[in-house]
């Protein structure tokens, strides 16, 4: 049977990045198309970061957020992470046939009125309408452009550093999850829909030196984005179970589900991987802000499990966190 | 304070000093990804094998049940709704998944009473729900017939891979083909069936047991009861899971399973046919059986060149065993599902376990 797209390729696990890498990048030159959160480039003599992501998800308004909310903090954060200041954003749509203008209305309102709070501007952007059916009511693309004041906000990562989480995990993937399954007991359960740049901004202005690399655990999870750090690399990277912060309710969901929080997304954390003698100066700078008010250390970086992420259980032992190949489907029993 | 009991236990299992091999078989593919899952199996101690049992639904069905499927969704164009862990388990042929990417009307549910729901939403449509599961969700299968019944729905039918887990555990004893020295029998399961339907292990095949539930206090000091009388040669079925399983198991759920099925001979992977080990929707429910419902002559089922889920499955080797495991079959491009369903043995080696 001919090769063909299948969900797996859209999960930010091992199929999206073998085709990235194979189908993508090979054509359009892996010198040119760089894989990290945003693109950096050299314009003038200013360095800018640069990105593009396009949002598609059901239900369009959920607790804690809607689409248009996830648009404009998704890509924030990963202008965010490379410790770029975001400036400008382009708001791309794709409607289908048949959509309310009442919710395409309440949509870009919370566009803007998110965009604002971020310190942002919309400037450009697109519409398209495709007939009925032919869409999922409506998907956005946005790009944005942030300017490094100071620096990419990468460096090399050593064994002994800290892993750093801003929050709990698991709140968005768990509440669309329990959403669409109409699990009824999920009540309170809600997105982490936030925008991130001014939190990431005081850590990077008080710890420039400390902070060596951050992402936004989006699709996949904590989980991916640990073995993207390690992938290839002498270290691995350890979590504590006792250490990661999971709310009860997104424990409950994932166990009826039979689902790892450590898989689900989050669309208002951030990951930090940062000097050991920092580790706890930035937790704490992140705890006075209601974005980072449950940051924790959670792990460290190690030698034990060379390229590989693992994760020591509460009672001590351990097991590996691989690159899963597709989401988590859930399970019969 | 429940922490540090349970670091106290854990302590325990790792500082146990086997003078020989004591072998333990898990029956149940939630405890399979659970002693991975919580650490516990990191903890064993030299000399002490977990041998993976018949306990994962997915992976016991064998071929041509998935081959009936698609054939059927093929012949009388239904939507087939099934439970997430059978999209990407190979059939003969095929997979569901691929059959899905091809046009198929394909619908992950997450209980027979979504696809029940489906059915009433699209009336012109039948809807085939593929019912594949062990005591614990038979109960749930035969609530969804009957309400089907009661509702008056024509549209939905249910493909029934129902099997029952004792007579495939005493299928393994009886051939002797390996070597258990002792159980840690299944917490779901038996919470419908009730722990004495296990006796006849420790009382016919002289082997102790324990019923088990799944938090890693729960599975540390499952073995180290295990151990302990294996030790002691003590062949006594103990149930550890007293908060959730009775001596009689749920007679509410049991009666309501035996009003829609009955008992019939089933083929299970890797096994062949074990006498009363399957479910058959009865005749009064004929009407939702979809075996009866759309006769098809599936394709001749081929088995999967080199794969040895069936071995696996009877306790004779563990994944890393299987010269495809981890090079020819992966997560990504199964073979057996063994590789495919989370409660199988080897995609949780494969996922927990590869160093």
């Amino acid at each position: 049977m001919a090769k063909t797209i299948l969900p797996g390729h859209g999960s930010g696990g091992k199929l999206m990045n073998e085709m990235i890498d194979t189908v993508i990048r090979k054509r359009f030159g892996a010198g040119n198309v760089q894989l990290d959160d945003s693109a950096i480039l050299t314009v003038g003599s200013s360095s800018i970061a640069f990105t593009t992501d396009t949002f598609t998800i059901t239900p369009i308004f959920f607790p804690g957020g809607d689409i248009g909310r996830l648009a404009v903090n998704g890509t924030v954060n990963d202008l965010a992470v490379m410790g770029a200041r975001p400036l400008y954003i382009s708001c791309a749509l794709v409607l289908e046939e048949g959509l309310d203008f009442a919710d395409l209305e309440r949509i870009l309102e919370s566009m803007k009125s998110e965009a604002d709070s971020a310190g942002v501007a919309i400037v450009t952007g697109d519409t398209k309408v495709v007939p009925n059916g032919k869409a999922d009511k409506i998907f956005i693309n946005t790009s944005g452009i942030g300017i490094i004041d100071k620096r990419i906000q990468r460096r090399e990562i050593v064994p002994g550093d800290r892993v750093i989480v801003s929050g709990t995990i698991g709140d968005h993937g768990m509440a669309i999850m329990a959403l669409r399954n109409n699990l009824s007991f999920s009540r309170g359960l809600q997105s982490d829909c936030a925008h991130l740049n001014r939190m990431i901004a005081k850590i990077t202005d008080a710890y420039p030196d400390s902070i060596k690399f951050m992402r936004d655990p989006t699709r996949g999870g904590v989980a991916s984005v640990l073995n993207e750090i390690v992938k290839g690399k002498q270290y691995s990277a350890m979590l504590s179970e006792e250490a990661l912060p999971v709310r009860d309710e997104v424990k409950g969901v994932c166990g009826i589900l039979g689902i790892e929080a450590l898989y689900a997304a989050n669309e208002g954390k951030v990951i930090i991987i940062a000097g050991r003698a920092d580790a706890d100066g930035i937790v704490k700078l992140m705890r006075k802000t209601p974005e980072g008010r449950d940051a924790a250390v959670i792990g460290e970086i190690t030698t034990a499990f060379p390229g590989k992420a693992y994760i020591e259980t509460a009672i001590g032992g351990r097991r590996i966190l691989p690159l899963l190949t597709e989401e988590q489907l859930p399970r019969i029993c | 304070m429940e922490n540090d009991l349970n670091k106290r236990l854990a302590a325990r299992l790792k500082g146990l000093r086997l003078d020989q091999e004591i072998r333990i078989m898990e029956v149940c593919g939630t405890h399979t990804t659970e002693f991975f899952r919580t650490g516990v199996k990191d903890l064993f101690p030299g000399n002490l094998t977990l041998v993976d049992g018949p306990g994962c639904p997915v992976c016991v069905t064998p071929n041509d049940y998935l081959d009936r499927a698609i054939e059927i969704g093929k012949q009388h164009r239904t939507i087939i709704a099934t439970f997430g862990d059978m999209i990407k388990v190979p059939s003969s042929y095929s997979s569901l998944a691929k059959e899905k990417a091809g046009g198929m009307d394909i619908r992950v549910v997450y209980s027979p009473m979504n696809a029940l729901e489906i059915a009433e939403a699209e009336p012109g449509t039948e809807v085939m729900f593929l019912s594949v599961g062990f005591e614990t969700t038979a109960p749930a299968e035969a609530v969804a017939i009957l309400e089907a019944k009661k509702r008056g729905v024509k549209n939905f039918s249910l493909l029934s891979g129902n099997k029952l887990t004792p007579p495939a555990v005493e299928a393994l004893l009886a051939a002797q083909e390996v070597k258990i020295d002792g159980f840690i029998l299944p917490g779901h399961v038996s919470a419908i069936i009730g722990a004495g339907a296990w006796r006849f292990i420790s009382e016919r095949y002289g082997r102790p047991c324990v019923v088990s539930g799944f938090d890693a206090p729960d599975l540390i000091m499952g073995m180290l009861t295990l151990v302990d009388l294996v030790k002691k040669t003590r062949n006594e079925t103990i149930n550890q899971y007293t908060r959730v399983v009775k001596e009689e198991g749920n007679l509410k759920a049991l009666e309501i399973l035996r009003q829609v099925f009955r008992p019939s001979d089933a083929h299970w992977r890797g096994i062949g046919v074990i006498p009363g080990s399957g479910l058959d929707v009865r005749d009064e429910y004929a009407e939702f059986d979809a075996a009866k419902k759309f006769p098809v002559t599936p394709p001749e089922p081929k088995a999967a060149k080199g794969c040895r889920c069936g071995e696996l499955l009877r306790g004779l080797i563990t994944p890393p065993e299987c010269a495809l495991y981890g090079k020819a079959c992966t997560p990504e491009e199964p073979v057996g599902p063994c590789m495919v369903s989370m409660e199988g043995p080897c995609a949780a080696y494969y996922k927990y376990w590869s160093r």
